[in-house]
């Protein structure tokens, strides 16, 4: 019997692959299906509850409710802090709030 | 064609072979590659899912949240205003919301109170977010004390748990009923937290949005677009705290992919001449190369993007969580519904495997078309 081939053991690596990633695509079009009925209720409870924000940052009152945040409060204590809470490093601030009012430096 | 094939798995054989006499260099190389491509894959593939699973469930929203502001900050609402924004043609429904925050010291946690109709309540009765439930290990039936606004101690008897399957939603959140909302936060009867609104025509939203700040200067009208919007650019990729410290590592990367790609070793440029020497065209050369750099690459490429989808979508972005959960203590438990965007996985694959090919061919080629003479004593 002969030896495999490297070339072959390349290919199977690339088949494995190919596999993967049709299983993958596979999931990626069945969940979003199966996770229809907990969309469906999830949206439902934002709308009985009137609620406006996902619970993603609990860490301050501003970052747990980003779209009733007001102006001043990620800069409670003085004007030009750097924002402290780490989540302030993901989420930008929203369009309207992005032109700067005055050049402050 | 089978004399192709044949010709092609031979360069195959040859490649890997060669890619075995630098096996060190080469597996440092295919997991370096692979950590770059699962990272990028991983807040790709996670920020999109993230935004799509928020403008799913946020569609139902409020059309339009009107709040109070006094200099600047969020005031409490009049609930004679309610009146006047009834009076404004297109709004079919004016819901008064009572809501706010406590800091729950015995956990370090802050908690989102509120007043829900469609939840019928008892005094003395709250129903409470799993997440909640879990850092304060109560579950329904016990007792569960707070400090109301005058320091006194509160206590609420948990009457259930919100849906564990709504975490993403509701995980800090305690229902209470209106007066026990009223008399712990020490709220007077006519004022209410902010307003939601029903409109007629969505498209008369941003007008009615206007008619209110018209006629009540000191409110500010926060339309359904803007909430969702905002949501939109959460996790924007570019300003995202996970890559810009990752851009420092992928530059790395970079130089490295380039100087192990681009700049041929003394050894490798020998190899070429001696190739050339004993009959090998330049076109055999340069597809060897062509499949040096595809087995890297692609092996690498398909390897991270295969992690990185189970890494998102199977164990919900365990290496995000302490980077999302911040200073937080409650941190919901949600699993994201997959959604790949062709589009950002070509693009991915266009600015990884195309030029880690193109840095290898390049410099391969000059040293293939030099006399094999000259690159061997060189």
């Amino acid at each position: 019997m002969n030896p495999l081939r490297p070339s072959s053991l390349f290919f199977g690596f690339l088949t494995a692959c190919a596999l993967a990633l049709i299983l993958i695509s596979l999931h990626a079009l069945i969940q979003p299906r199966l996770d229809q009925e907990r969309l469906t209720k999830l949206g439902r409870m934002v709308e009985d509850l009137t609620l406006t924000d996902l619970c993603l940052f609990t860490e301050a009152r501003y970052t747990r409710h980003l779209s009733q945040a007001d102006l001043h409060s990620p800069f409670q204590d003085h004007p030009l802090s750097l924002e402290h809470f780490p989540s302030g490093s993901f989420v930008r601030p929203p369009q309207r709030f992005r032109p700067p009012h005055a050049n402050l430096d | 064609m089978r004399i192709w094939i044949e010709k092609q798995r031979n360069l195959i054989d040859f490649t890997l072979s060669s890619l075995r006499r630098r096996l060190g260099k080469n597996i440092a190389l295919v997991l370096t590659f692979t950590a770059v491509v699962f990272f990028l894959s991983s807040v790709i593939l996670f920020t999109q899912a993230l935004k799509k699973e928020a403008a799913l469930i946020l569609k139902g929203t409020p059309e339009i949240v009107v709040q109070r502001m006094i200099a600047g900050r969020h005031d409490l609402m009049p609930l004679s205003y309610g009146d006047k924004i009834l009076q404004i043609r297109g709004v079919t429904s004016l819901t008064p919301r009572l809501w706010g925050y406590y800091y729950d010291p015995a956990v370090k946690a802050n908690y989102t109170l509120m007043v829900s109709d469609r939840q019928p309540l008892a005094a003395g009765e709250i129903l409470i977010g799993p997440g909640i439930s879990r850092s304060r290990q109560v579950f329904p039936g016990d007792l569960l004390s707070f400090r109301n606004y005058r320091g006194e101690p509160a206590i609420f008897q948990v009457k259930g748990l919100l849906a564990a399957e709504s975490e993403l939603v509701n995980s800090d959140l305690v229902l209470i009923s209106e007066p026990d909302f009223r008399s712990f936060s020490g709220l007077a009867s006519p004022f209410v937290t902010d307003f939601a609104l029903r409109v007629r025509n969505p498209r008369e939203l941003n007008t009615i949005a206007f008619k209110i700040t018209e006629l009540l200067p000191d409110t500010r009208p926060i339309v359904r677009d803007e909430i969702l919007r905002t949501y939109d650019s959460v996790f924007d990729w570019r300003s995202g705290m996970v890559v810009v410290i990752f851009s420092a590592s992928a530059l790395a990367f970079i130089i490295l992919a380039w100087e192990k790609a681009s700049g041929l070793s003394a050894g490798e440029r020998r190899e070429i001449g001696i190739l050339k020497a004993i009959g090998w065209e330049t076109s055999d050369v340069l597809l060897m190369k062509f499949w040096e750099g595809t087995v890297l690459a692609l092996s690498s490429f398909f390897l991270g993007f295969i992690l990185a989808y189970a890494h998102v979508f199977f164990t919900s972005a365990i290496l995000f969580e302490h980077a999302l959960k911040g200073w937080a203590i409650l941190y919901p438990d949600f699993r994201l519904t997959p959604f790949i965007d062709p589009y950002q996985v070509v693009t991915l694959f266009s600015l990884t495997v195309i030029p880690y090919l193109a840095a290898t061919i390049i410099p391969s080629w000059r040293a293939a078309t030099v006399d094999p003479d000259t690159v061997m004593r060189t």
